[in-house]
């Protein structure tokens, strides 16, 4: 039983941390923000050189083999700094698709692009009708000799409009909802066929309504078994929701500090506010609830490779539960207690608090998760 | 960072386990399953069974009886206790005052009190709380006055718990009233039997009577009963409230009794359906529990970085996430557990609390879901209430 990090995790927590806190101040990720892919390829670079884009590949893959600790790390960085770039997106789930289900020639091919930082990839899965089920898919890929022919609609896709490849679910038999039938697809974000509209999104970063119509994939680009992927695709989910914990974490963080540091200058009445109860006791809350957030994540963190899906399923759903629940109390206090200026574009924790919010909406609110994890006996064996 | 317990851990836990369930006796297991008030013998019991296997006091130092295990072990022997569920001991003596001699006590005081505290010879109970001194505790006003080798001791304690069956108790008194609140306090250990002492009962909401007033009159003790210096009384306190805080959260409780409302929402019916598969009503169920599985991860943070700091002295403030939380997920359980008992919750039978023999109104695992209920609001109110707890985050931590 030990919580704390290891040597090597701690330089590659203090890299990226020293990276991140003298390059993209609130300024600079604006800018970035402005750019047109939404986010910065300088840094992306950077972090390549850093090793980040490397982090969760085994050493025969050319990765540093740092496991989803190394993820939390990076991820919980990027929530302090708010980071736009899309590395959940290319590393944690692309990557995450690599990892569990490419066979040796795809990693061959695909994993030293994302490790050098010449390859971005979104993951395409949401629907229209879909909400947050995975197996709520009518994207069809349809056999066609040796390929596979690609219709369909994929909604609000993460950095699609500027990934150079999309990996995207569709049916190869089967109804609607059904378990099995479902196959994971990589298609070239300019392939024929493919259209993307993208847009900005609440948190700052981009998405893309992406239509695919009549999209050729040769059978050498299905990821695992087109007949039945969904095990593969709830395993790289579970991963990014963990991934998603740490980066709420570290938003949550930055809030809570934010705040409480606000409390301490701010005077009102002569005094400053943080002198006053009903105001310490908020704070006090906030602290509670972050600690609780920062257990959980560090449960998903572990249960992330789980052997044992089911408990791994449960695990990832609780701590989506508590971050859900922890990032809406930790957010909406932050800008209450700011009073006005916590309500201007201008002040960093309204963008703090948008972004946590919208890590609730990813992969299943707290609502569904805890519908599912009810559903599944909970978190204490009966 | 590794989160699992190591394999010698869980054989431990594994042993503690195999323990407990091998010689807790048949009547006292069944009470606290059903959740009946003890009897005093059933304590004295209890803790002799742990005393002869010598798991009396594992947390005191190995001189008096301590068995060197390390935080983390420890954290697996009091879970492992309380969901087996097994009797806690009398926390006053092993958790409290014990603690406290073998800490600020003198080498006469130790040999007297420690062997008869591990084997619950003595009963001990608490006399902080007055009627005016609760969250501002150094405000009490019980006096000690030293007349010759005696302090005389005047005053009224409150909310002393099992008072009825105590031999000691230790108090808080003032020995110095001219100087800040908190300095003129000193730490006495008095013998109930002492003529001047008078305990009268206090029924709470449950219908039970636990707690009590005790009344001091020219109650006279010897100064060989002093713990520590004069007037430092009130850093002997704060010692042992730390204490008591880090085991506060009560993790193996609330776990426990998560799965007996599992248990007995899988009989009760909704309808035409379990009340476990009422999806409200288990939705409710796992937000709890995932607020439990967080707080558990959250105490093993505090117990890891006890274990790797190497002092047991000083409680972490975070320890103050533990008191506050897992006091409400305690609350939570209780009434989850009422919600299951559904009318049945309604009949009021003291007596049955308090252990008679009287023949349960209703089913008999339903009598003390609402009792339960309404005593365990006191989890959020002693120990240092859940808004004293916020003060010390936004003081100890926040700096604010």
């Amino acid at each position: 039983m030990d919580f704390d990090l290891n040597e090597e995790q701690r330089l590659i927590k203090d890299s990226v941390e020293r990276l991140l806190a003298d390059r993209y101040g609130f300024e600079q990720r604006k800018a970035h923000g402005a750019s047109e892919r939404g986010w910065s390829a300088d840094m992306w670079a950077q972090y390549a050189d850093l090793g980040l884009l490397a982090m969760p590949f085994s050493a025969d893959d050319g990765g540093m083999d740092q496991g989803p600790v190394g993820t939390m790390i990076v991820m919980e960085a990027f929530g302090r700094a708010l980071a736009l770039e899309p590395y959940l997106a290319t590393v944690v789930l692309g990557g995450g698709f690599l990892r569990n289900g490419a066979n040796a020639a795809q990693k061959a091919d695909l994993i030293p692009q994302i490790v050098d930082g010449s390859l971005t990839l979104a993951f395409a899965q949401t629907e229209r009708h879909s909400r947050y089920d995975l197996a709520d898919v009518t994207t069809t890929a349809r056999k066609d000799g040796g390929s596979y022919v690609l219709d369909g609609a994929k909604s609000v896709v993460v950095h699609g409009d500027s990934a150079d490849k999309l990996i995207v679910t569709a049916r190869v038999a089967g109804d609607r909802r059904d378990r099995s039938g479902i196959g994971v697809f990589l298609v070239d974000g300019n392939a024929a066929g493919v259209s993307r509209r993208g847009y900005p999104t609440q948190d700052g970063q981009r998405a893309a309504e992406v239509l695919l119509e009549g999209v050729r994939v040769e059978a050498d680009w299905v990821i695992g078994e087109p007949e039945n992927g969904l095990p593969l695709i709830e395993q790289v989910t579970d991963e990014a929701i963990a991934a998603l914990c740490a980066e709420a974490v570290g938003t949550m963080s930055v809030m809570h500090e934010t705040t409480v540091d606000y409390l301490k200058t701010r005077k009102q009445f002569g005094v400053p506010i943080g002198d006053f109860q009903v105001l310490q006791h908020r704070a006090a809350d906030m602290f509670l609830m972050l600690e609780q957030a920062r257990s959980m994540s560090m449960l998903a963190t572990m249960m992330a490779d789980e052997q044992d899906v089911a408990e791994r399923r449960r695990s990832i759903a609780g701590a989506k539960v508590q971050i859900g629940r922890s990032g809406r109390f930790v957010g909406q206090q932050a800008v209450q207690l700011h009073g006005g200026v916590g309500m201007t574009m201008e002040l960093a924790v309204g963008h703090y608090f948008k972004r946590v919010t919208m890590i609730d909406t990813a992969f299943g609110d707290a609502d569904y998760h805890l519908s599912r994890l009810a559903d599944a006996g909970g978190l204490i064996a009966a | 960072m590794d989160l699992a317990f190591t394999k010698e851990e869980q054989a431990f836990r594994e042993e503690v386990r195999t323990f407990f369930h091998e010689n807790i006796p048949a009547d006292i297991h069944a009470k606290m399953i059903d959740q009946h008030s003890l009897e005093k013998q059933d304590l004295v019991t209890w803790q002799r069974i742990l005393n002869a296997k010598g798991w009396a006091v594992p947390h005191w130092p190995v001189e008096y009886g301590g068995t060197g295990w390390d935080p983390i072990k420890l954290y697996i022997f009091w879970e492992e206790m309380q969901q087996t569920p097994a009797p806690q001991p009398l926390q006053f003596g092993v958790h409290m005052v014990g603690p406290v001699i073998a800490t600020f006590g003198n080498e006469a005081q130790k040999q007297r009190f420690l062997p008869r505290i591990a084997n619950l010879d003595d009963w001990w109970c608490q006399g902080f709380s007055e009627p005016g001194a609760g969250s501002d505790l150094a405000s009490l006003r019980t006096k000690a006055v030293r007349d010759g080798d005696h302090y005389v001791v005047n005053g009224q304690k409150t909310w002393t718990t099992l008072a009825q069956h105590a031999d000691w108790i230790f108090c808080l008194v003032r020995t110095n009233p001219d100087v800040k609140k908190q300095v003129g306090i000193s730490f006495l250990l008095i013998d109930m039997k002492t003529p001047g002492i008078e305990v009268r009962p206090i029924q709470t909401i449950d219908g039970g009577k636990e707690v009590n007033e005790v009344f001091f009159t020219d109650v006279r003790v010897p100064v060989e009963n002093l713990v520590g210096e004069e007037n430092r009384g009130w850093d002997y306190a704060k010692f042992l409230l730390g204490n008591e805080r880090s085991g506060i959260a009560r993790i193996g409780i609330s776990k426990q009794r998560i799965r007996r409302i599992k248990e007995l929402a899988g009989q009760e019916f909704y309808g035409s359906a379990p009340m476990i598969e009422n999806q409200r009503f288990r939705e409710k169920l796992a937000a709890v529990e995932v607020e439990l599985k967080a707080l558990e991860m959250t105490q093993l943070r505090v117990v890891a970085a006890e274990a790797k700091r190497g002092d047991k002295g000083k409680p972490d403030p975070a320890s103050s996430i533990l008191k506050i939380k897992g006091s409400e997920l305690q609350q939570a359980t209780t009434e989850l557990l009422m919600e299951v008992v559904g009318p049945y919750a309604l009949p009021f039978q003291p007596g049955l609390v308090e252990g008679s023999n009287e023949p349960p109104i209703g089913m008999d695992w339903a009598a003390t879901a609402a009792p339960t209920y309404f005593n365990w609001r006191k989890v959020s109110i002693y120990g240092g209430s859940n808004e004293i707890q916020k003060n010390i985050i936004a003081k100890a931590i926040l700096g604010l």
